[in-house]
């Protein structure tokens, strides 16, 4: 299965490294800033390469090991880039309960990509995601911020056809 | 806003406003207020628009000044939204869709006359419209956490004070010593609300006197509401931000905090950007900050982004995130209280919780012990999903039975299906069976049956779903979500999830069945924290009341419940085929041939599948217009 996965160079703006050195600058005596850091890097770049780990300890102090382990930790945080669409299927009791399996598998099948990797066009990447508490719309996608709700497996076909037009 | 005096004036000036969505004592200088849900669930079924349709109609037909548009947070009942309520009439607009806009605000805003056809069909009644309370989703509730979601605008601070907000805060800090706000909490019998039942109380006891000259303490709130199917918190985030606001200020004044925290899930953006607004108008208004109604007391209170990790609702997990770390868990002693956020004493509260101090605080604890059990004071939120026709938030006393809550409350269970179990607790919960159906829920009697409380949702689970599949898909959450740190729990749930996985795919065998019992009780009385401890929950509790499902899988090799595919065998009915062949070009695997057999009464002769070659996706099924194949 190709991915964009491992594929992609870096490519990090000047603007980019200064936002983050701001940020930087604003929150790193405050205790615990790594969180906050990091979140704001991924809002910058879209995703934590080495390269801005590298950036955020050389600038907090903090060592490379202790950045990697929290960004290796936490779901939300991307080692890798994601594609121009992100779409999330919920996979919570819920939606779950209600077919959102099925959803899930049919995308994958689709798309021809696994759950966490990206198409090799990086038009699509696909992930499962925890309840997003919509659940009285059961079951539930998100394709970057429209959410989809009240799905049959049916629909996938539509939903995709939206994005590649 | 420095003295109770200027907070006085606010609240007085806006209680007319606010109370036209209430049928108190109105006075509002519009007409009507049209209250639109800005929830999460709604938002994401346009609700927007439907604002947006409104303005635009107002502008035009001179409505702006008449007729007041409030967001608010959530009414309960997702399953019809998006919802919009009119006041003073209470005309519950529900499935609004952009294009009936029109005709409400011309028949309805402008004419007097509600359109009853847009209408809830339950408050309709021949030529009556029913008041919302007298349907039988709201009958029984009591909304007291939930008061404000759904009635305020929770952008706009004024609205939380034209319904008593911060009035307990500056009751708290001019008449009340530290110890009478601790006193209060524990007569009122307040439970922890995240799932845990630990009286609050006794928390904020402890945590201001076992190191009571620290030079630091600190008020945490768990928003990291992870339990999937769990939305409660999400609501009074979303709905009424402002009382966790209240209540961790509260709180700080009882144990002798000035900093507090709210660690909030990164995936409730919409609760994320209320707090934050929320936030900053407390402080605007000097309720949070320095010298809070000019008594000397400082408290303010940061946000802290969850990042994904269901962990991280676990208390020592969530304070050593919070702290920069990988959100692994503590081992305890000691306990927060003692040593918590950057070692110092702490108080983590749930969401809900806090939600109910202040109502605790200006009604009193007697108020609030009169309501629900002997042990089990107040209400509990729950978040109604799965198969039940009436999903949304509900609000009960402790007491109500799981009956009242399925069938009346709920609506039942759709389509004509039985119902079959109701999950409480989410993955580190059980399921409750019909034979458990009049039980009044409470936290004892829940943990009981093998069951527990958990944070509210509760996920209803009909005749079509298999139990050893739902103890499956808990697990894989687990297995996930488990931190790693200590064995029981890293190695224990996956070879539970392998034990599972073997035997919804037919290749279990009864020395699997107790393998499996004998491995959950081992990773729940060795894992270091409350993720792995209930992890086996769910499948404790399918094996004690649904143990025959599982022989089913194990010694039949058969899915009651026509789940586990490769369990189930696809079969054309002979008698009831016409061999108009659509199912045979539908299948991709082509395993689907005529036979030469024709039915009495049929023209053509019949097909038949191949199960050797069947990969059981089930689009023959979907194509027959006969209803003549069936999985078994």
């Amino acid at each position: 299965m190709n991915s964009a996965k491992a594929t992609v160079p870096f490519k990090g703006t000047k603007e980019q490294e200064a936002q983050l050195l701001e940020i930087i600058a604003e929150k790193k005596d405050t205790q615990g800033a790594l969180m906050p850091i990091l979140q704001k890097a991924q809002e910058i770049y879209g995703y934590l390469p080495i390269e801005v780990q590298k950036i955020i300890s050389d600038n907090t102090g903090i060592p490379m090991e202790k950045i990697y382990g929290v960004v290796t930790f936490y779901a939300q945080f991307s080692l890798y880039p994601k594609g121009e669409y992100t779409i999330s299927v919920c996979l919570g009791t819920a939606c779950y309960v209600k077919g959102s399996g099925d959803i899930y598998d049919k995308l994958q099948e689709k798309l021809g990509i696994s759950g966490g990797e990206c198409t090799a066009d990086g038009k699509f990447s696909l992930e499962a995601c925890r309840c997003i508490g919509a659940c009285g719309l059961a079951p539930v996608l998100t394709v970057n911020e429209d959410v989809y709700g009240r799905l049959t497996v049916d629909d996938v076909d539509k939903i995709i056809e939206k994005y590649t037009a | 806003m420095k003295t109770l005096e200027e907070l006085k004036a606010v609240r007085e000036s806006m209680e007319g406003e606010v109370a036209l969505r209430t049928h108190g004592n109105a006075s509002s200088k519009y007409e009507r207020h049209v209250l639109v849900c800005g929830g999460t669930g709604c938002t994401s079924s346009s609700s927007p628009k439907i604002i947006a349709k409104l303005n635009e109609e107002f502008a035009a037909k001179g409505l702006t000044d008449k007729v007041q548009i409030v967001k608010t947070g959530c009414f309960g009942l997702c399953e019809r939204g998006p919802i919009m309520i009119v006041y003073p009439e209470g005309s519950f607009y529900s499935r609004v869709d952009v294009d009936e806009i029109p005709r409400i605000v011309d028949e309805h805003l402008i004419g007097g006359n509600p359109v009853k056809e847009f209408l809830y069909e339950e408050t309709v009644d021949g030529d009556e419209i029913k008041s919302l309370d007298d349907t039988a989703f709201y009958k029984k509730q009591h909304r007291v956490a939930l008061r404000n979601c759904g009635v305020i605008n929770p952008e706009c601070i004024n609205e939380y004070i034209g319904r008593d907000g911060y009035k307990a805060l500056g009751k708290v800090l001019t008449e009340m010593k530290p110890e009478d706000v601790i006193q209060t909490i524990l007569d009122s019998g307040l439970r922890g609300r995240g799932g845990g039942g630990f009286p609050t109380g006794m928390k904020w006891k402890l945590a201001r006197n076992i190191v009571p000259d620290a030079d630091m303490k600190y008020v945490c709130c768990n928003a990291d509401e992870g339990d999937p199917g769990a939305f409660m918190d999400r609501s009074v985030l979303e709905g009424d931000p402002h009382v966790v606001l209240e209540a961790m200020t509260i709180a700080g004044y009882a144990i002798g905090a000035k900093q507090g925290y709210i660690y909030v899930r990164a995936e409730y953006p919409i609760a994320v950007e209320r707090l934050n607004i929320a936030i900053k108008q407390a402080r605007e208004a000097g309720m949070l900050g320095k010298d809070i109604f000019g008594t000397g007391f400082d408290f303010d209170i940061d946000l802290r982004l969850g990042a994904g990790a269901f962990v991280c609702g676990e208390e020592t997990a969530l304070m050593t995130s919070i702290e920069g770390n990988r959100g692994e868990p503590r081992p305890r002693p000691p306990f927060p209280a003692e040593k918590g956020l950057f070692q110092k004493p702490t108080i983590l509260n749930n969401v809900e919780t806090y939600a109910n101090i202040p109502q605790i605080i200006l009604n009193g604890a007697e108020w609030f012990s009169a309501m629900g059990t002997e042990k089990s004071k107040g209400t509990k939120v729950f978040a109604l999903g799965g198969k039940i026709k009436n999903t949304g938030l509900v609000e009960i006393p402790m007491g109500t039975t799981l009956r009242e809550v399925i069938e009346e409350i709920g609506g039942g269970i759709p389509n004509g299906k039985k119902f079959k179990a109701a999950q409480t607790g989410g993955p580190s919960g059980g399921c409750i069976p019909t034979e458990h159906f009049d039980i009044p829920i409470d936290y004892d009697n829940l943990i009981g049956i093998g069951s527990m409380m958990g944070s509210g949702g509760l996920i209803v689970m009909d005749e079509d779903n298999c139990m050893v599949d739902i103890a499956k898909f808990f697990l894989e959450f687990t297995v996930d979500e488990s931190c790693g740190k200590c064995t029981p729990c890293r190695i224990g749930t996956k070879r539970m999830h392998e034990i599972l996985d073997k035997i919804t795919k037919g290749k279990g065998t009864l020395e699997d069945i107790d393998k499996l019992e004998e491995l959950c009780y081992h990773v729940k009385s060795n894992s270091l924290c409350g993720l792995g401890q209930t992890a086996p929950n769910p499948v404790l509790s399918t094996l004690r009341y649904f143990r025959d499902e599982y022989i089913a899988h194990v010694v039949d090799k058969k899915c009651p419940a026509g789940v586990c595919k490769d369990l189930l065998s696809f079969e054309i009915d002979p008698d009831k085929c016409f061999g108009c062949s659509m199912c045979a070009k539908q299948c991709p695997a082509n395993a689907i041939s005529v036979t030469d057999y024709t039915a009495p009464g049929k023209k053509k002769p019949a097909y038949a599948i191949d199960k050797d070659k069947c990969v059981k996706c089930g689009a023959c099924i979907a194509t027959c217009k006969f209803k003549a194949i069936s999985k078994k």
